[in-house]
């Protein structure tokens, strides 16, 4: 068996700074970590290791100082880690990440067997779009599973899986058959501590490093800035709040405190007021 | 564990200076070098000002200028004694430091031993992080021969195992090799990064390009305790700290917080700090116990480097430059006995003692050996009595006020006889002068 882990590296998002003169992302010395959300799909990837011995490529696209965050999937115990850098990639949106990776997929399947699983975390914290795991899934035609909470049983016999979804209004349970590629939200598991044979490996592995052409891609076009059809508009710090919050102090049973809360908010913003009562009247028409 | 089971040539323990240089001259020399750091990265626990002293690295990268994240180089150094509204200051800067290949330089911690660990990797060590060692493991005459870290697993086998784990020595403690670091040697130190634009920075100190003031501090700031404290420039950010030892704080029952607050809120600090924004904020323990406080260095299979080997000297606020030379130093024996493939033997390794006796950091550390003593015993009078008696004369003796001359003279001394005796501050003044000989 065979599983992939997609992974970012993304900057600390509790350690980002904004210049507080030219209002930019202040990106020197921030440290960089795995994608939160990534961390949970390669614990998921692990367990199967555990479970049925699957061997576990982990693959990034990123600059060659992506190499640390591979490194530190392996000492999680990932058996290959898988790197595609290139200067072309610089600038890539969701569509042209997905491309990439998917020419990397498509060759990781050619040197290594194909996965069976692909493994993304549901979203990057940096990009927050949770695009480009179905972007993958469409171009390498395998089955998504978003928003997954839970492996519930793997059939290597049957080549199916079960999973629970998380979903608007509840709990789905869904079967796919295998090939699939799995979107995995967080807190689902907690990524386990590597033994000290992990972290020597870790240290000694070689990463295995691929440009565009290595994955066979010819249309650069599709790569990078060029290929991103996606424009970020701006780039801010959104203004920190200045009025602060008030207590009401009132006394009494809950129907009373809840009254007299009622009304200090509507002495406060009597358009509240005003909206609700007409919204009242319209629904009782 | 198959190909792990062969020994490595040095395990070393700890990814800051000392480490670092450790680790890195050995595996420039070809030994089979491992280093552990229980930090995320090389730099992510480290705490220092921060100075860093080229001629110590110099020694292990000389071409490190090319290539190390570096802040600014110091032309400045401003000397204060404060008291509670006015700083008496002795100024030296001078353009022969701004020369081709620069002294001092001010850094950022995190970034510069981030750089200098993946020197220590390119030299060919390997290099695990988030990973820390439990303890020392011993054979049965109680060489020491590997680690144990709290990772699962089998413990790591080494020929010697280099102590460069920072100034609590926890590993040596719990392997027996030392006692616990007592309270009245080691110094509490809390610093804040500031972050002001280059141009203001450079305005408000009056530097161009890379150049960068130190300001050091004694006097009230501390509260009658033993300490110090100081501000950096760096590129686009102040550093602004205060330290004092761990028994004082103890003693006073005043938070290294409160310190730094009225630190930076005092008359002479503030506006060099004003409109910046706190950017981090952090703090350290700093060995100040001089040379008396040194822990056995050596033994079989072992050897201390850095903090962990109480190789500061407080007087002249050094510190990582004395860790890099022991670490350098400890290295070279550890390469010279290797290469005679001679045990690491107690007997043997004792000859880093004997090397280190040669070098300025044992040279230093004894020549200020009874300082620490001298003024921790007598802080009330250099951290308070002092630096007030000394702003009050220059006030008397600068304020224009319709007063002749001599009486402001006779003011000075019988203010200075008043507070504090002749005979006593005969007495300071000649034990200073003592120890510092």
């Amino acid at each position: 068996m065979h599983v992939v882990v997609c992974i970012k590296q993304v900057p600390d998002s509790a350690q980002i700074r904004v210049h507080p003169v030219t209002n930019t992302i202040m990106r020197q010395g921030v440290p960089t970590i795995i994608n939160p959300y990534d961390l949970f799909a390669l614990e998921e990837a692990l367990r199967l290791k555990d479970k049925f011995g699957a061997t576990v490529t982990v693959l990034t696209m990123g600059p060659p100082t992506a190499a640390e965050s591979l490194r530190k999937a392996l000492t999680f115990g990932a058996d290959r880690a898988v790197l595609l850098t290139d200067r072309y990639f610089a600038g890539s949106d969701t569509l042209a990440t997905s491309f990439a990776l998917s020419m990397a997929l498509k060759k990781v399947a050619e040197e290594f067997g194909k996965p069976e699983i692909i493994f993304t975390g549901k979203q990057t914290i940096d990009g927050d779009t949770a695009q480009v795991g179905p972007g993958i899934a469409k171009r390498l035609d395998y089955n998504q599973l978003t928003y997954i909470a839970r492996i519930v049983e793997t059939d290597l016999q049957a080549g199916t899986i079960k999973v629970e979804r998380r979903a608007e209004g509840g709990l789905q349970v869904l079967e796919s058959k295998l090939p699939v590629l799995i979107t995995m939200l967080e807190a689902s598991n907690e990524m386990r501590r590597g033994s000290i044979e992990n972290a020597l490996i870790a240290a000694r592995a070689e990463v295995v490093t691929w440009n565009a052409a290595a994955v066979g891609i010819e249309d650069l076009t599709k790569c990078g800035l060029r290929g991103s059809p996606t424009i970020v508009k701006k780039v801010f710090a959104p203004t920190a709040r200045t009025d602060k919050a008030e207590i009401v102090e009132v006394d009494g049973k809950a129907d009373a405190r809840a009254a007299a809360l009622v009304e200090a908010i509507f002495a406060k913003a009597p358009s509240v007021e005003h909206e609700l009562l007409e919204q009242a009247a319209h629904h009782y028409v | 564990m198959g190909e792990f089971s062969k020994p490595f040539d040095a395990i070393v323990v700890g990814a800051g200076p000392s480490g670092n240089a450790a680790a890195y001259t050995m595996a420039r020399e070809g030994l089979n070098v491992l280093q552990i750091e229980r930090g995320e990265y090389a730099g992510s626990k480290n705490v220092q000002g921060a100075i860093l002293y080229a001629d110590a690295l110099e020694k292990i990268i000389p071409e490190f200028r090319d290539e190390a994240p570096l802040e600014r180089h110091v032309i400045e150094q401003r000397m204060w004694t404060m008291d509670d509204k006015s700083h008496t200051g002795m100024h030296y800067r001078s353009d022969d430091f701004n020369e081709e290949k620069p002294n001092r330089y001010t850094i950022l911690r995190a970034q510069f031993d981030k750089w200098f660990s993946s020197k220590v990797k390119e030299a060919g060590a390997l290099v695990l992080y988030e990973t820390t060692v439990t303890e020392l493991v011993k054979d049965l005459s109680g060489k020491v021969i590997g680690v144990r870290t709290d990772r699962q697993g089998a413990p790591i086998m080494a020929n010697v195992v280099v102590l460069a784990e920072g100034v609590n020595g926890l590993v040596g403690q719990r392997s027996g090799l030392r006692n616990e670091v007592s309270p009245e040697s080691v110094a509490l130190a809390v610093k804040e990064m500031h972050f002001l634009p280059r141009e203001t920075i450079e305005a408000r100190f009056n530097l161009t390009g890379n150049e960068g003031v130190v300001i050091e501090a004694m006097g009230t700031i501390t509260k009658g305790m033993t300490g110090t404290g100081f501000l950096y420039t760096n590129e686009e950010s102040i550093s602004v700290g205060i330290g004092c030892i761990v028994s004082d704080f103890a003693e006073t029952n005043v938070t290294p917080n409160e310190l730094l607050e009225a630190f930076k809120n005092h008359p002479s600090i503030k506006p060099l700090l004003a409109g910046s924004e706190c950017k981090e904020y952090a703090a350290h323990l700093i060995p100040e116990g001089g040379y008396k406080a040194i822990p056995q260095l050596t033994g079989a299979g072992w050897i201390v480097v850095g903090d962990a080997g109480q190789f500061v000297n407080a007087v002249h606020r050094e510190g990582s430059n004395l860790a890099m030379t022991t670490g350098r130093v400890a290295a070279e024996t550890v390469v010279s006995l290797t290469r005679k493939r001679e045990e690491m033997s107690a007997a043997n390794l004792a000859e880093y003692e004997k090397r280190l006796g040669q070098t300025f950091v044992m040279k230093d550390l004894k020549k200020y050996k009874g300082i620490p003593d001298l003024l921790h015993k007598n802080k009330g009078n250099f951290f308070g009595t002092y630096p007030r008696l000394i702003s009050q004369a220059m006030q008397t003796w600068f304020r224009v006020d319709g007063i002749d001359k001599v009486s402001k003279e006779k003011s000075i001394f019988r203010n200075f006889r008043e507070t504090r005796t002749l005979w006593g501050m005969m007495g300071d003044a000649f034990k200073l002068v003592r120890a510092w000989r």
